[in-house]
């Protein structure tokens, strides 16, 4: 007879004939549904259990016991924006660093020029930044 | 339920009950809850004068308070019992009425050493005498200021009023 796994991949088959079930990823779906009933869970039952009392004088910004004075928002400096950008450019090129490393010993000598070639053309755009002042912070 | 000698109930402590042959705990969920919020009682640190001195040495190696889920928060809205530490004066009344209401339930006041009780050998025209003239304190420390044993017990008198509450817990009371 048949177990159980196929019982239910036979099921699937007979109404979607060409349906692809990858069967080993089943742990991952479930490790997925227990991480949201977990955290929204904990939070659902903070929620029941917290005592809710709002008043006026609870909702006051703290600023150590003075009343609030001044804008909560300021302005901050546009370098973040730069270094944030920089970062994500050269993390993209190290995602595809990775599985050339992996595969450089089957592929050889033309593997190397090619990834000197995409990382020097990143470089130039490096030491633009560099000398255009990016990682300048004062 | 059947009760025979291996599923009879045992009465670990008061109202915390144990089926030996299962290996549950059967309780209270008022139990459970006081249980939770006396072992991590988190103070927001007041200390105004020389009693701050004694709070900071109860918090350190020798007297070690993080044994007792004491851990120091700096900002009233994560802290559940604010420990008035020293001598407090008519112009820091409102300061510390504000952040005490900024604390949310459940919260607690100790009062520690003799002049945050009841005004010390400080009776002049600028200090308060008692902090609970204008805060309801729970736990009265007095000492001037109170060895580092005497504080930690003060706490523990705080966890034992904690764990006789009952049905403080919920959203809609």
């Amino acid at each position: 007879m048949l177990d159980s796994g196929t019982n239910f991949r036979y099921k699937i088959i007979r109404f979607m004939p060409r349906a692809f079930l990858p069967e080993e990823y089943l742990p991952v779906i479930i490790f997925m549904v227990i991480i949201l009933a977990f955290g929204f869970g904990a939070i659902l039952v903070g929620t029941i259990f917290r005592p809710r009392r709002p008043y006026r004088e609870k909702l006051v910004p703290y600023e150590s016991g003075n009343p609030p004075v001044g804008e909560p928002r300021s302005r901050f400096s546009v370098r973040f924006y730069i270094i944030a950008m920089l970062f994500v450019i050269f993390d993209v090129e190290a995602v595809f660093l990775y599985p050339w490393a992996i595969v450089f010993d089957q592929i050889g000598i033309y593997a190397f020029v090619e990834m000197m070639l995409f990382i020097i053309i990143l470089v130039v755009g490096y030491i633009y930044a560099w000398r255009k002042d990016a990682f300048r912070w004062d | 339920m059947i009760l025979d000698s291996t599923t009879a109930l045992v009465e670990a402590e008061e109202g915390v009950k144990v089926i030996p042959a299962a290996n549950t705990i059967i309780t209270t969920i008022d139990k459970l809850v006081n249980w939770g919020r006396v072992s991590s009682v988190w103070p927001m640190t007041f200390g105004l004068a020389c009693c701050a001195i004694e709070m900071m040495t109860t918090g350190s190696a020798h007297y070690d308070l993080d044994r007792l889920g004491v851990i120091f928060r700096g900002s009233p809205r994560q802290s559940d019992v604010v420990i008035l530490a020293g001598t407090v004066s008519k112009k820091m009344v409102p300061v510390i009425r504000t952040v005490y209401d900024q604390m949310p339930e459940p919260r607690y006041v100790i009062a520690m050493g003799s002049c945050a009780c009841s005004g010390g050998i400080f009776d002049t025209y600028s200090t308060v005498q008692g902090a609970d003239t204008f805060l309801p304190v729970d736990v009265y420390i007095p000492g001037c200021p109170p060895r580092p044993e005497a504080f930690i017990q003060g706490i523990i008198k705080l966890q034992e009023k904690i764990k006789a509450e009952y049905f403080r817990w919920s959203r809609w009371r």
